[in-house]
């Protein structure tokens, strides 16, 4: 019964996905305020429909209910609850769901929140974001319907299980998150189509758009780190980032929203690149559902990929096609009309955010075609091919490393001409910083190598950088400690949102290049008692013993690390069989030694090279990952960042429109409006 | 400088264009240069005869693992053949194999032809989910009519089949 009041919410929501387009378009085109509130109520209740849907849908997974044949495929009586409310985004057509909760979340809370907006953008936002979910709930209800019965007869006695893989914290947390991200970008792709209709791109647009860029953003940036911790610690390959297209698929609209939040920054100050802006936050949501079509289409071969439904994909490339097709049309049609801004000089600001654009837009493209060049390869020659991790290292790299390297040099440039020579000079500490921790890199890591010490220079340069950012605003140790400890208080928090999120860059940096620089891996089998050597420590396997998990049978290995003759830790890798699947899956250990990891993973179980009557020998692999926290502590700060940045005073939705016109100083910072965040 | 246009915007557009053009041209060059290395050909074993890639090349092998011809050495090496309808290959392993390989599943290897012929395996994939085949390996399988099933078929009865 549930599982059909779910169904029928869920038709109830595409309903009223279909009035709030009405009503809204409607209300923008009788300039009636009535029309439109109605259409913000359409797209509120259309959100209630798909929550019940969720709800019922979260309720056949917990009671276990198999008649309905997506619980029936993915969930199982003995999976732990956590695993088994995660099961119903587990599979596509749960996932899909969550999607559209997404979706339609985010509209109810444009049309909720964006009070201050004017009135004719506003509605058509509303109407777009209507057509969003229309779109999507659609190829939900009538597509991928995760609500659906099995026949009475073929009811099952037990579910299939949720791929044990995915049962894990980080991946049952992981889908909310980048969903959440991903379809964020739908509310800024609103904001520009409205725009664009409504012909007028100002520095007030740029304000609200910023808001939504950032949230998404923030939710994206600890998604895909969610994602690459899961596959660090749960595949068991001693890597966190394989380029695969899945995670391409994550990263593209990630690196097009860092992009868009930048160059926001610049429409909202000066007016200038309001086109671009535009063209971004197109973008940013085009590369969302190209991620959910790569996902679930099949496509490309992929360790990831949701398992595959050709007719699926094609209807997935259809709304792909007509949504960013339809936006991108009505950029060609309507950009060139735009108003184009203030001027900048070659050393500006302005200019630093366009460098940092470029870039990030050509390393985006580059990922792009590493991604489908096996598509285009294979549409125009017939051979099927891959593009290996070797492409990414070699294509995306350098344009980070370039990026990283002018970023300190950005936020303290002025607005309109700045002064190269006195950042120059400014920067002189933090470049000596960097100087100093790459030589010292150098002289103390063994075995010497000169790309990694490179690489921590680097990442020191971005940590000295911000740091150095946040003493010039604060004057510090030019004015007394008391002055410029008030000025540290009193910045606003949009200053320490970019602070914090250049210092998180400038961490995973570090983190991720003394990773890759200095990662240390050994495997053997071994026997009881048996010894492994890995960067330093030396690991005996103490013995292997069976454990019983809730659903899953494992043999567990206790392996005794030591260094220099004092014992460490002592790891305990699994393997498990999940019956209900009959699939295996290896439970990493890893001992926390600092920031760096000491990994260990039980492989499979060997006959004695002696013979077979000698007591068996295990594979036993262990990686050393020197700094690896740092790889994910990085993003966090990143987020952190963007939630401090989000809860500025000045990026609410009802106080921009009060600041309007943005170069207008406000009363509180009116004294140094040159030194409002960046 | 009395070369540059007297037009701030004008001035503005050689700025970008200025800007734009040596990122551009890294970004071509790097893409172009990264593709040449690291792009790898995918064969089933019947290709690989057919197209005789040079040994030591990279490539991908994908097919079916024949039934009963895994051996697993103490060593940590493995030995198996792939298969598919017309030929097979041999493929030596040293590594952990992927949680999901099993005899009769189909998987995609990644190594290289040695001298002998047997292929040397860098990386084995099989997939999380069993329901799932790489696409090239269901496409070649499809059109040698070795295709076993709908990669979408709920798996209660392909979960027992060999």
């Amino acid at each position: 019964m549930i599982s059909e009041i779910g169904a029928f919410c869920l038709m109830l929501a595409l309903a009223f996905a279909g009035a709030q387009v009405g009503l809204s378009a409607a209300g923008r085109v009788r300039r009636s305020t009535v029309l439109a509130a109605a259409g913000e109520g359409a797209a509120v209740a259309s959100f209630l429909g798909v929550a019940l849907a969720f709800a019922c849908l979260v309720h056949a997974f917990v009671t276990s209910d198999f008649s309905v044949a997506n619980v029936a495929a993915n969930s199982h009586t003995e999976k732990p609850l956590l695993y088994k409310v995660a099961g119903a985004w587990g599979s596509h057509e749960g996932s899909m769901l969550l999607w559209c909760l997404a979706l339609t979340g985010y509209g109810a809370a444009a049309a909720t929140l964006g009070r201050g907006l004017p009135q004719g953008l506003k509605a058509l936002m509303v109407a777009t974001q209507g057509v969003l979910g229309l779109v999507f709930l659609a190829y939900t209800v009538f597509a991928s319907n995760p609500l659906v019965r099995i026949p009475l007869n073929a009811v099952p006695v037990e579910g299939r299980s949720l791929n044990p893989l995915l049962q894990d914290p980080a991946l049952a947390i992981h889908p909310p998150f980048l969903y959440s991200g991903y379809v964020g970008m739908s509310v800024v792709f609103s904001l520009a189509v409205a725009a664009l209709i409504e012909g007028r791109v100002d520095a007030a647009w740029a304000r609200w758009v910023r808001p939504w860029a950032l949230a998404a953003w923030s939710l994206l940036t600890v998604g895909i780190m969610l994602g690459s911790f899961w596959a660090y610690y749960e595949l068991g390959w001693g890597g966190w980032w394989f380029w695969d297209p899945v995670e391409n698929a994550s990263f593209m609209p990630w690196l097009i929203a860092t992009a868009l939040l930048h160059s926001a920054i610049v429409t909202e100050k000066r007016g200038a690149l309001a086109g671009w802006t535009l063209f971004l936050a197109l973008g940013a949501f085009t590369f969302s559902m190209l991620g959910a079509f790569l996902v679930r289409s099949g496509v490309l071969t992929s360790v990831h990929a949701f398992a595959v439904d050709p007719k699926r994909g094609v209807l997935l490339l259809l709304i792909l096609g007509f949504t960013a097709g339809a936006g991108f049309g009505l950029f060609a049609w309507r950009a060139p009309r735009l108003s184009k801004g203030g001027v900048f000089a070659p050393i500006s600001r302005e200019s630093a955010l366009v460098l940092n654009n470029i870039l990030l837009a050509a390393a985006t493209t580059a990922v792009f075609l590493g991604t489908l060049f096996p598509l285009i390869r294979e549409a125009m020659t017939g051979e099927a091919i891959s593009v290996g991790p070797g492409f990414f290292n070699i294509a995306f790299t350098p344009m980070m490393a370039v990026l990283a390297v002018v970023l300190p040099a950005g936020p303290l440039l002025a607005w309109k001409r700045g002064d190269l020579q006195g950042v120059g000079q400014r920067l002189m500490l933090a470049a000596a910083v960097a100087v100093g921790a790459g030589l010292l890199t150098l002289a103390l890591v063994s075995p010497r190598k000169a790309l990694g010490a490179l690489g921590v220079a680097v990442g020191a340069w971005l940590i000295a950088g911000a740091v150095t950012e946040l003493a010039e605003r604060t004057r510090a140790f030019r004015v007394p400690a008391a002055d410029s400890l008030r000025r540290l208080v009193g910045l606003p928090r949009g200053a320490w949102g970019m602070t914090l999120a250049h210092l998180g860059l400038g961490v995973f940096v570090l983190g991720a290049c003394f990773e890759i620089g200095w990662r240390g891996e050994a495997a053997e089998t071994l026997p009881i008692g048996g010894t492994l050597d890995v960067a330093g420590y030396h690991l005996v396997l103490d013995r292997v013993a069976p454990v019983d998990g809730p659903n899953f049978d494992a043999d567990q290995a206790i392996i005794k690390a030591t260094k220099d003759g004092a014992p460490v830790c002592t790891g305990r890798p699994e393997r498990r069989v999940y019956p209900a699947g009959g699939q295996t899956t290896s439970e990493v250990a890893i001992c926390y030694r600092g920031f760096s990891h000491l990994y260990m993973v039980l492989g499979e179980r060997r006959e004695n090279p002696a013979g077979k009557a000698g007591p068996p020998v295990w594979l036993v692999r262990a990686y050393w990952n020197p700094w690896a926290t740092l790889i994910f502590l990085g993003p966090i700060i990143m987020a952190l960042g963007g939630v401090i940045s989000l809860s500025d005073r000045r990026l609410r939705l009802g106080v921009a429109a009060r600041s309007r016109p943005a170069t207008e100083p406000e009363p509180a910072k009116g004294k140094k409006p040159r030194e409002q965040p960046a | 400088m009395s070369w540059l246009p007297k037009s701030p915007k004008a001035r503005r557009r050689l700025t970008l264009v200025g800007a734009i053009a040596p990122v551009l041209a890294l970004a071509i060059g790097l893409t172009l240069w990264g593709l040449r290395d690291s792009i790898s050909f995918f064969y089933t074993p019947s290709q690989a005869a057919k197209a005789n890639p040079p040994p030591g090349r990279t490539v991908q092998l994908g097919g079916l693992v024949r039934m009963g011809s895994v051996t697993k050495h103490p060593d940590g090496r493995v030995e198996f053949v792939v298969a598919d309808r017309t030929a097979y290959d041999k493929v030596t392993f040293q590594g952990d194999l992927p949680d999901l390989f099993r005899e009769g599943q189909g998987i995609v290897a990644t190594g290289a032809f040695r001298e002998d012929g047997v292929f040397e395996a860098r990386q084995v994939l099989a997939k999380h989910d069993e329901r799932y085949m790489p696409r090239e390996l269901t496409k070649a399988l499809k059109e040698q009519g070795e295709w076993r099933g709908d990669g979408s078929t709920p798996g209660y009865a392909k979960a027992q089949t060999p």
